[in-house]
C-alpha cells in the first residue's frame, strides 16, 4: 500500500524514459527546433538529427535502406499504415484477402475488421497452438493469389509467445505477399533483423524500450505496395505527412540504438528472473497455468490464468499490496471480459478471467521478484476466497 | 488525530463521496478510493449516474487529484441478484421496496466491506450525511446520528446498517452541510464540485421504472379493476405497480371530489380509491426490524419516517412478543406503504427501522 515500497512489473504496457535518452532528446525542443522541410540552416540542422535518427533506426532493425524507416506517432499508427496502406493498395491489383492472426494487437485486428467490414476485404484468421503460436504451414495453407497481406504478431503482449517469424517470412516472400509484423513488444527485447525475417513491414514503438510515448516507425521494403492513410506534404517520402516530431524520434532512435547494444546483458538477467517466477508460481499456487509457450517468449515476460479468480481482484489486491502488474482482462470501469487473445488459446472463461501479466524490466531485482511470489499465494487464495464468498 | 489507518471511501463520481475522500485525507487516513460497478440493463450503462464509464472517469479524476489509489469492483453480480431482484420481488408482491436500503445493507457495507477489508483497510467511509459516534454509557457501541444538515440527512437509508458495520463506518461528511461541502470541492479544484446530485434509482437509467418492470417482473403490470371503497368498479388501473399510495394524479376516473389511491388488493389485482378522509392511516406494523442498539422493552415515544423524504412524525412504538414492530401516529399519515422502510429516531439518534406491512 505504501507508495514508497511499490514495485513496477508493468513493462509489456509502457517503460520509464532512459536518462540518456532524455539528455539527448533535450536540444530539440527549443534550440534545434527547426522544421526538417525548410532550406535555411535551422531546417537543415533538424533534417540532419532526423535522418541520423532513420539510420539508426534502420540500422538497428537490420533494414537495406535508410528510406525503408517512416516515421509514426507509436505502435499503433504504424499497425495501422502498414494493414490499411497496404490494403488499398492491393485492392487495385485485385487481392482482397487478409490473413491475420487470432492473436494480434487490436490495432491490427480492429484495422483489419473495419477494412473487412467498411470496405469489403475479406478477412481470414490463421489457427493458433495453445500457446498462441502461428506455424508456417499454416500460413502456406491459406495463401491465396487474392492475398493482399498477412499479418503476424511478433510477440503477443498477453501472452509473450514469440512467432516463427522467418519460417512464416520465408513462405510469405516464395509467395510473393507482403508480410507484416508488430514488433512492438519485441523490438527492444530481441535481435532484430528485418531481412532474416522476411517481413516486408514492421511496426516498433518507442515507449516499449525506454524511449517516450507518442512515436513509432514502421519499416517498409522497397517495392511493397503501400499507399498513404494520412495525406498532406510530402513528409516521410510521401507516406506519412505532417511535420516530423523531432525530438521524440532522436529520442526513439537512442533508445532503440541502448536497447540493441544492452540486449544480451539484459535478456539474461530477465530470463533468469522470468523463469524463476515462472517455475515456483506454477509449483506454489494450485490451479495455474503458463499461458504461452514456456521458452519460445519474451525475456521479460510472466504471464498466467488462475481458476476460478477475477483477475481485475487480483490486480488490484496486488496494487495495494505494492505491485502493478497488468491482466489480459484488465479493466479499470470493473466490468472485465475475458481477452481474446486468451479464448484464442482455447481457455473457458472460468480460467481466463483470471489472468495475471507480470512484465520485467530494467529495475526489477531479485529481491522484488522474491518478494512478489511471497505475497501472490495469498492473493490468489483470497480472489478465489472471496469470489467464492461473494457470488 | 487517528493516524495510521486506513480508510477505503467509497466514490461515486459525485462531489459529496469526492468531498469526504478528501476531508479524510486531510485528517491523516492512509485513503483507498474504491467504486462498484453495479447492474444496469444492458444497454443503459451510459445512463447510470452513478458507475457509468463517465462517473468512473471522474471519480478517477478525484483520486488522482488527491493522491489516493482507485479501485473499480465489479459487483454487478452481486447487485442484480439481490438488490435488483428484491425490487423486482417487491412489486411482484405488490410492495413497493427500497432498494438503496437494501444496497447499503448487501452491497456497500457488504461487498464493499469485505473488499475494503481485504486491502487491508480498518474503515469504510462514504459521503453520506450521517454521523456515528461511541455511547457513552456503553463502551464499545456506537450510534447512528442524522446528518447536521437536515435538509441532506441520510441516515433514513443507513437505518438497516448493523452495530457491526457502523462500527467499521465513517461519514465524514455528517457534520457538515451541502454548500460547505460545494464550497469545499471548488477550494479543492476538485472536477465535481459543480456535479447535479443524484436522483432515482441508479439501475433504471433513462427507463422509468414502468418501463423496467414491465421487462423483467411483467405480471406486476397487469391491468385490473379500480374500485371505490364500497367495492364498485369505477374504472381500469394498468397495473398495480404504476401506482404508489397516496397518489392523486393518473387514476383517470371522473369524480365530484379528488380521489386517491388508499390500497391494493394483490390477490384480486385491484386498486382501490377513495377521497382523501379514506386515505390516511394512523397505525403501521414492520416486520424485518434492524436495532442499531437494544430494542425497547417498554412502549417508546418515537419520531417515526414512512419514506426517506417523509417528514418525521410522533408515534408510540411497541416492540411487539414476534419481534415486529406497531406504531400509532399522533395524526394520520396520508401515504404509509407496503414495502418501504419506517425509520425510528429519538432526538438525532437513529434507533433502527424496519419493513412496512
Amino acid at each position: 500500500m505504501s507508495e514508497r515500497e511499490a514495485v513496477y512489473m508493468d513493462y509489456a504496457a509502457t517503460t520509464p524514459l532512459d536518462e540518456r535518452v532524455f539528455q539527448a532528446m533535450l536540444p530539440y525542443f527549443s534550440q534545434q527546433f527547426g522544421n526538417p522541410s525548410s532550406v535555411h540552416r535551422w531546417g537543415q540542422a533538424a533534417e540532419a538529427a532526423l535522418e541520423d535518427a532513420r539510420e539508426a533506426v534502420a540500422n538497428a532493425l537490420g533494414a537495406q535502406h535508410t528510406d525503408e524507416i517512416v516515421f509514426t506517432s507509436g505502435g499503433s499508427e504504424s499497425d495501422n499504415l502498414a494493414l490499411r496502406g497496404v490494403a488499398w493498395a492491393q485492392r487495385k491489383e485485385g487481392k482482397t484477402h487478409l490473413l491475420i492472426s487470432p492473436v494480434e494487437h487490436h490495432a491490427v485486428e480492429h484495422t483489419a475488421q473495419q477494412l473487412a467490414q467498411a470496405q469489403g476485404f475479406e478477412l481470414e484468421f490463421l489457427p493458433v497452438d495453445g500457446d498462441g503460436r502461428v506455424s508456417a504451414q499454416a500460413v502456406a495453407d491459406r495463401i491465396r493469389p487474392q492475398t493482399a497481406l498477412v499479418s503476424v504478431i511478433y510477440a503477443n503482449n498477453e501472452i509473450g509467445s514469440l512467432n516463427p517469424m522467418a519460417e512464416i517470412g520465408a513462405v510469405c516472400r516464395e509467395r510473393g505477399v507482403p508480410l507484416h509484423s508488430d514488433a512492438v513488444q519485441a523490438a527492444g527485447l530481441l535481435p532484430m533483423d528485418v531481412q532474416r525475417d522476411g517481413v516486408s513491414l514492421l511496426s516498433i514503438g518507442a515507449h516499449k524500450f525506454y524511449g517516450p510515448k507518442g512515436v513509432g516507425a514502421l519499416y517498409v521494403k522497397r517495392g511493397t505496395p503501400l499507399l498513404p492513410t494520412q495525406t498532406g506534404g510530402g513528409q516521410e517520402n510521401g507516406l506519412r505527412a505532417g511535420t516530423q516530431n523531432i525530438p521524440y524520434i532522436v529520442g526513439m532512435a537512442e533508445a532503440l540504438k541502448w536497447a540493441q547494444a544492452e540486449r544480451s546483458a539484459h535478456s539474461q538477467r530477465l530470463i533468469a528472473l522470468r523463469d524463476r517466477l515462472i517455475g515456483q508460481v506454477l509449483e506454489e499456487i494450485p490451479h495455474a497455468r503458463l499461458t504461452g509457450h514456456l521458452t519460445e517468449r519474451l525475456p521479460n515476460h510472466a504471464s498466467f490464468v488462475f481458476q476460478g479468480v477475477d483477475g481485475n481482484w487480483l490486480l488490484t489486491q496486488l496494487d495495494a499490496a505494492g505491485f502493478a502488474c497488468s491482466s489480459g482482462s484488465a479493466c479499470k470501469t470493473g466490468s472485465p471480459q475475458p481477452s481474446g487473445v486468451l479464448l484464442a488459446l482455447g481457455l473457458s472463461p472460468e480460467w481466463s478471467l483470471g489472468s495475471l501479466r507480470v512484465t520485467l524490466g530494467h529495475a526489477s531485482t531479485p529481491e522484488q521478484v522474491a518478494a512478489f511470489l511471497s505475497t501472490l499465494p495469498l492473493a490468489v487464495a483470497q480472489a478465489r476466497g472471496a469470489r467464492r464468498r461473494l457470488l | 488525530m487517528t493516524t495510521g489507518a486506513t480508510v477505503a471511501v467509497g466514490l461515486s463520481g459525485g462531489v459529496d463521496s469526492s468531498v469526504a475522500a478528501a476531508v479524510l485525507k486531510e485528517q491523516g487516513y492512509r485513503v483507498i478510493g474504491l467504486m462498484l460497478r453495479l447492474w444496469n440493463e444492458p444497454g443503459a450503462e451510459s445512463a447510470n449516474r452513478c458507475c457509468t464509464p463517465d462517473a468512473m472517469a471522474l471519480a478517477r479524476r478525484v483520486a488522482a487529484k488527491l493522491g489516493i489509489p482507485f479501485y473499480a469492483l465489479d459487483a454487478q453480480e452481486s447487485f442484480r441478484q439481490t438488490v435488483v431482484q428484491a425490487f423486482l420481488d417487491g412489486h411482484l408482491r405488490g410492495v413497493t421496496p427500497n432498494p438503496c436500503i437494501f444496497c447499503n445493507r448487501q452491497i456497500r457495507w457488504g461487498f464493499m466491506l469485505e473488499h475494503a477489508q481485504a486491502l487491508g483497510a480498518d474503515f469504510l467511509a462514504t459521503g453520506h450525511y450521517a454521523r456515528v459516534q461511541p455511547v457513552a454509557e456503553d463502551e464499545g457501541k456506537v450510534q447512528l446520528l442524522r446528518g447536521l444538515d437536515e435538509q441532506k440527512d441520510q441516515s433514513y437509508v443507513l437505518s438497516a446498517l448493523t452495530q457491526e458495520q457502523l462500527a467499521h463506518s465513517l461519514f465524514p461528511l455528517g457534520a457538515m452541510r451541502k454548500p460547505e461541502v460545494r464550497a469545499r470541492a471548488a477550494d479543492l479544484g476538485l472536477p465535481t464540485a459543480a456535479r447535479p446530485d443524484s436522483q432515482d434509482l441508479c439501475f433504471l437509467g433513462e427507463t422509468d421504472q414502468s418501463q423496467f418492470l414491465q421487462r423483467y417482473a411483467p405480471s406486476s403490470l397487469t391491468p385490473g379493476d379500480i374500485l371505490n371503497p364500497a367495492g364498485q368498479v369505477i374504472g381500469r388501473h394498468t397495473g398495480l405497480a404504476d401506482y404508489t399510495i397516496g397518489q392523486r394524479k393518473g387514476l383517470g376516473i371522473a369524480s365530484a371530489v379528488p380521489l386517491y389511491v388508499i390500497g391494493k388488493e394483490l390477490a384480486q389485482n385491484t386498486l382501490v380509491v377513495g377521497p382523501l378522509e379514506a386515505l390516511g392511516r394512523a397505525e403501521l406494523t414492520a416486520n424485518q426490524l434492524n436495532w442499531i442498539g437494544q430494542p425497547p422493552r417498554e412502549p417508546i415515544r418515537v419520531q417515526a419516517k414512512i419514506r426517506y423524504k417523509a417528514s418525521p412524525a410522533w408515534a408510540n412504538l411497541t416492540v411487539l412478543a414476534d419481534g415486529r414492530a406497531h406504531l400509532t401516529f399522533d395524526q394520520p399519515l396520508r401515504d404509509i406503504t407496503a414495502g418501504q422502510r419506517v425509520v425510528f429516531y429519538e432526538d438525532e439518534v437513529c434507533l433502527g427501522g424496519g419493513t412496512i406491512e
